[in-house]
């Protein structure tokens, strides 16, 4: 069962039994944002305030498995406040621990790649220290179904942020 | 159990094991333990080796060439024909039985072509709320063609039976009615010779989806009274890539064409076609031929086992899983569906405290145990149960007693990691 204690590690079921920013926040003045799993009806709804450049506020609401729920509260604790450019280079580096097997896996429902990068052929060189808590969930590269779980929240978060910028410009 | 007469023989599940190649093989190190039949089911050698000796020795396009191989071919494609009408007791197999891609492609048919040609906008189709997506969404897709088609569904209860008692109203002035012969999700078998009477009464047409049944028990087209049943080889212990359509030849004769091209036709002309009388009308295309001859061998397996000791197998150990489930894990665990008996297949959707069912399809992994965690293509009835997924455990013929125990030895490791 060695596998299963690394893809089950005590912080990914930590922030599944007690998800941190766990809701919804009022829409509008938030974005919102929801992503699906079809295969397994995960779901995940992200809602979020931009401001300044910063992600000001975020809330995760949805439910599902305990790798695409945790991945969302990890994701969440590791967004918050930051600028956006730095939450767009979290969720490149997220998503290329993640890649190479996602990208073998095609495009999700809706085609989508979540906006970040998707690497194609060698992954690139991912600092896992600047993933801090989150490297735990790359025990799930070993589980290729499970990919799409641990990137659900963060594709619907890459796609929240583009829309808020679209609307910006 | 004590045997009398009218209790089938018990299977030698141990000897039936070795016909299945894929039993042999470990996963995680450990025995394979298949329980996921209702998504897809396991070749016995019989249909491995039909199939490649049709490939070695016989293989040619069918319906075109003259030379010996060709109408071997042609010959073993069209007994296949005969094989699938006999076996769910079709009147008229050589005109009423129509090969497809699978159950879905089936229904989609039946829609598109019967339901094209026969609904106007505004017109009622009655569903039930445990039907498979691929008894759904046709009807779904024809509507929004069509402009509007009044869809309506029969009601599923606490127990994962459907709601009758209001059966004479609930088809009133209703054009199709489209029931599953067994759920997908629940085990539900229902009585469906009553739904059919009471929909034929009030002038409708039945489309019954038999993917889970056929496989599982005696089937008779006449006894279910239905119009069209579809099912699938692929849960049959035949290969993927063929499924069937029955209907009543009456029905068929009037429906134009599904698909066109090769095959469908008796004559093309520049601004024209005639299409062929059925069932060529409805096979556009080479048909799936090897898989065909893979279908009959699936069937003579079945037949050779006897449908009526496979359905009496598998729901003594629905019972017996039922009971065990119960014994080792009480109100941990939930299952969905009417207790077993004459209603309830092979079919044992799980809840387990609340561990998500794609976590304890991962734990039971380790274990060898394969399920299908998710919705099982049948959102409408998981929102009517208030759950998102279930773990789902489906019998076969070969399925016993130990592969209960290993499910169980997976939920409580499940239960224990996820304490």
């Amino acid at each position: 069962m060695a596998d299963l204690e690394e893809l089950y590690r005590e912080i990914i079921l930590d922030h599944y039994r007690s998800p941190r920013n766990r809701g919804e926040l009022e829409s509008p003045p938030a974005h919102r944002v929801e992503g699906f799993n079809p295969l397994c009806g995960d779901e995940v709804v992200v809602s979020m305030v931009v401001q300044d450049g910063k992600l000001a506020d975020l809330k995760i609401g949805g439910s599902g498995c305990s790798i695409s729920q945790s991945s969302a509260s990890l994701m969440s604790a590791a967004v918050k406040g930051k600028p956006v450019d730095e939450v767009r280079r979290l969720i490149s580096t997220f998503k290329g621990m993640m890649s190479i097997h996602e990208a073998a896996l095609g495009p999700d429902e809706n085609g989508a790649t979540g906006g970040a990068e998707v690497v194609e052929g060698e992954a690139e060189e991912i600092d896992l220290d600047k993933l801090g808590e989150l490297a735990a969930l790359q025990g799930v590269v070993k589980f290729p179904v499970r990919i799409k779980c641990a990137t659900l929240s963060w594709n619907a978060l890459a796609q929240g942020l583009d829309e808020v910028a679209a609307e910006v410009s | 159990m004590t045997a009398d007469p009218g209790t089938p023989a018990p299977l030698n599940v141990e000897a039936l094991r070795k016909d299945f190649p894929l039993l042999a093989r470990s996963v995680h190190g450990r025995p394979i333990v298949y329980l996921d039949a209702a998504a897809s089911s396991l070749q016995p050698k019989a249909v491995i080796d039909a199939m490649s000796r049709y490939y070695e020795t016989t293989h040619a396009n069918v319906h075109r060439g003259v030379y010996a191989t060709a109408e071997e071919a042609t010959a073993l494609y069209e007994r296949a024909r005969l094989v699938c009408g006999r076996f769910v007791g079709a009147p008229d197999a050589a005109h009423e039985v129509v090969f497809t891609k699978n159950t879905t492609e089936s229904l989609n048919l039946v829609a598109q072509s019967w339901g094209r040609s026969n609904l106007q906008p505004g017109d009622a189709v009655l569903l039930t709320e445990m039907e498979h997506h691929a008894n759904i969404v046709p009807w779904m897709i024809l509507s929004e063609e069509l402009g509007g088609l009044d869809l309506r569904y029969i009601p599923v209860d606490g127990s994962g039976r459907l709601v009758l008692d209001d059966l004479e109203s609930l088809v009133d002035g209703v054009k199709v009615v489209g029931v599953s012969c067994m759920s997908n999700v629940l085990g539900t078998i229902p009585p469906v010779r009553v739904i059919a009477d009471a929909a034929h009464a009030a002038g409708a047409v039945v489309v019954a989806d038999g993917a889970q049944l056929v496989p599982h028990s005696p089937v008779d087209v006449s006894e279910l009274g239905v119009d069209f049943i579809a099912f699938s080889a692929h849960k049959m212990m035949g290969p993927t890539g063929i499924g069937v359509l029955w209907g009543r030849a009456e029905l068929l004769e009037a429906m134009p064409p599904f698909l066109g091209g090769g095959g469908m036709i008796l004559d093309v002309k520049l601004d024209s076609f005639r299409p062929a009388p059925p069932p060529a009308r409805f096979e556009a295309g080479t048909p799936p031929i090897a898989e065909a001859v893979g279908l009959t061998a699936a069937i003579a397996y079945l037949n050779d086992v006897g449908m009526d000791r496979i359905r009496a197998h598998e729901l003594a150990l629905t019972a017996y899983a039922l009971d065990r489930l119960d014994e080792k894990l009480g109100s941990d665990v939930r299952v969905f569906g009417p207790p077993a008996g004459d209603d309830r297949g092979g079919v044992l959707s799980l809840a387990y405290r609340d561990v998500h069912a794609h976590d304890l399809a991962q734990v039971l992994d380790q274990f060898g145990v394969c399920v299908r965690p998710g919705h099982h293509c049948a959102k409408p009835l998981m929102r009517r149960l208030g759950v998102q997924a279930t773990a789902r455990a489906s019998l076969s013929l070969f399925s016993d007693e130990h592969d209960i125990e290993v499910l169980i030895e997976g939920l409580l490791e499940a239960g224990r990691l996820f304490g």
